[in-house]
């Protein structure tokens, strides 16, 4: 830096270096635009969502008594147990993937030999690739008879916490729809785990093998810290993914729409998704719009969960090791 | 608490590649050891066989001995976690956990060897080991706050109170103050001079003016050439080593002729 010159010298010459690199402001106007388009179309599917809902939202109870799936509901009592049901099932499937997935990636990261590592990489980024389609065939079909005596098994010896209470086969509730979306959100989480644990500072670790620390400690006092806010990403990128699930949802739940923590009986719970997804086809008019301001509630839904996860990690910022 | 350290017959290696060849020393109990030689002659990497952290690094290996306290460090009975805990070390960049407050820092390896530590006895300990890093003045208003938050040269002196705080035999210092400004590296300098009372010091160092200043014995490390292992030359008093090296690769060296 030239902090000798007058900047009267300077401020000229730089401003026309500005002008003059053209690759420089291709490159600004590309990434700048890339950064509104994302900005439009957010606004744009908001602005559907809610301009599409509206008739929906003022429309007379009589109107909407004539839906017949709606049960002579309001828009609020119906969307309510939607949105539990959505909420039941996504962050059950939180509660099993997250802990595997941590375990699995670090694994791959910091116990594995390096060879096993880069196979069991491309196995979990596999599972990504598997269509939900296929995962919903494969929940209803295979696993749904495999998690029968299991679950029953779970009833019969933990019936008496109501969450357990009262199962009855075929295993299509709301734990295995949750069983099959876990399997589904692992390998996002993993995968993001993974790449995070890999980052950690080598000296960071250095200093606590050398503080002697064991392998399990070195990953308690540097990894995990420092990779904790990656997780917590990586978790809500899964979270979203598993609010937002359709298909699978859809071929193995029996749904109901009741706002109850019955894990094991079948026709308590239904996915805003899954519900949009059964219904749309024998829709029309304002049934659509119904529909619609369900979708409107699973968009504010997966907004609010991000702002969350956004909070969480810049709540111990200062100490994050960003700095 | 300190103890001293006798090195026979070192080989390190690197998978197939011999990195340093045959040393033998014996490091003074309460002294300072200082390790000099151009970049690549193996210092650091013989430094980091003392506390077994060598072999952290995939296909690394030794042979020879060091023995400290009559064990020898190598012997297949030895657990290298216990080593460490024994051996502490304070590395070029300073590396305190950004996770961590300050006192946390300070404790983290107590808290490895002993979870259950009573709030009064760390609070002592806490502070004991900052003043022994000569800290607890600068840091006392805000033990809470991240160890990140410290200036370079504070951050290193919070490492070195982070390596006391466990009461180690000996300090392992791999060029402490290549990072820091003349200042710290003053500060730095005098701990390691009242270090010494207590706790037997091995540093390593690309400063000549520093081994002078600091060291009470010398170690000169060179290398033939690229690919070719790293060798003990010599090692003496540090005012022999300055004034009149027996070999003439080590006059060489400290009169600025190479490296």
């Amino acid at each position: 830096m030239a902090v000798s010159s007058p900047t009267t010298d300077l401020a000229p010459a730089r401003a026309a270096r500005h002008r003059g690199r053209l690759p420089d402001r291709v490159f600004h106007g590309l990434s700048a635009g890339a950064g509104w388009l994302i900005l439009v179309v957010l606004a744009a599917v908001a602005i559907f969502l809610f301009l599409r809902a509206w008739p929906a939202l003022s429309a007379s109870a009589e109107d909407l008594d004539a839906i017949s799936w709606m049960n002579g509901a309001s828009i609020a009592t119906y969307v309510g147990p939607l949105i539990f049901g959505t909420l039941l099932s996504a962050i059950l499937a939180l509660v099993i993937a997250v802990p595997l997935s941590l375990g699995i990636a670090l694994f791959i990261s910091h116990y594995a030999p390096r060879k096993l590592a880069q196979g069991l990489g491309y196995v979990i980024d596999l599972l990504a690739a598997i269509p939900s389609v296929v995962y919903g065939l494969w929940g209803a079909l295979w696993l749904a008879p495999v998690l029968d005596p299991v679950f029953g098994w779970l009833s019969g010896t933990l019936g008496f916490i109501p969450l357990f209470e009262g199962y009855t086969a075929p295993a299509r509730n709301v734990m295995a729809a949750s069983v099959v979306l876990a399997v589904m959100i692992l390998p996002i989480i993993s995968a993001v785990a993974r790449e995070v644990f890999l980052q950690t500072p080598r000296l960071h670790e250095e200093a606590a093998l050398a503080l002697g620390a064991t392998r399990w400690e070195v990953v308690r006092m540097a990894v995990l810290p420092f990779g904790r806010s990656g997780l917590i990403s990586a978790s809500m990128l899964g979270l979203g993914r598993a609010l937002g699930e359709t298909m699978a949802v859809l071929m193995i739940l029996s749904p109901g729409y009741a706002v109850s923590f019955f894990l094991l009986q079948p026709g308590q719970h239904q996915s805003i998704a899954a519900n949009i997804a059964a219904k749309f086809p024998e829709s029309s008019g304002l049934s659509v719009s119904v529909l619609i301001a369900t979708g409107l509630a699973l968009f504010v839904i997966t907004l609010l969960v991000n702002l969350a996860a956004r909070a969480i990690i810049a709540r111990r910022a200062e100490f994050s090791g960003a700095n | 608490m300190s103890k001293r350290i006798d090195v026979d017959h070192l080989n390190v290696f690197y998978s197939d590649f011999l990195a340093v060849e045959d040393v033998s020393m014996t490091i003074e109990a309460k002294s300072v050891t200082a390790l000099i030689g151009p970049s690549g002659c193996g210092k650091s990497t013989f430094l980091r066989t003392l506390n077994r952290m060598h072999e952290v690094i995939p296909g690394a290996r030794v042979e020879g001995s060091v023995v400290v306290d009559g064990q020898n460090l190598y012997a297949s009975e030895v657990d290298p976690v216990e080593v460490r805990r024994q051996v502490g070390m304070v590395f070029q960049r300073p590396n305190p956990f950004p996770t961590m407050s300050i006192a946390e820092n300070v404790l983290a390896g107590v808290k490895l060897n002993n979870s259950r530590i009573s709030k009064s006895d760390a609070e002592e300990l806490v502070e004991g080991s900052l003043r022994g890093a000569n800290l607890w003045n600068e840091v006392k208003d805000r033990l809470d706050r991240p160890g990140s938050s410290l200036s370079g040269g504070q951050q290193q002196r919070l490492c070195i109170a982070r390596a006391i705080a466990v009461k180690p035999q000996v300090v392992l210092m791999d060029e402490p103050c290549s990072a820091l400004d003349p200042i710290s590296t003053l500060a730095i300098e005098d701990l390691i001079a009242e270090l010494k009372n207590d706790y037997t010091i091995v540093i390593v160092t690309h400063n000549m003016q520093q081994a002078a200043r600091v060291s009470d014995r010398t170690a000169f490390f060179n290398i033939a050439g690229t690919g070719q292992p790293g060798r003990l030359i010599e090692m003496d008093d540090t005012a022999t080593m300055f004034s009149s090296p027996s070999e003439k690769a080590t006059e060489d060296y400290i009169s600025g002729r190479f490296g």
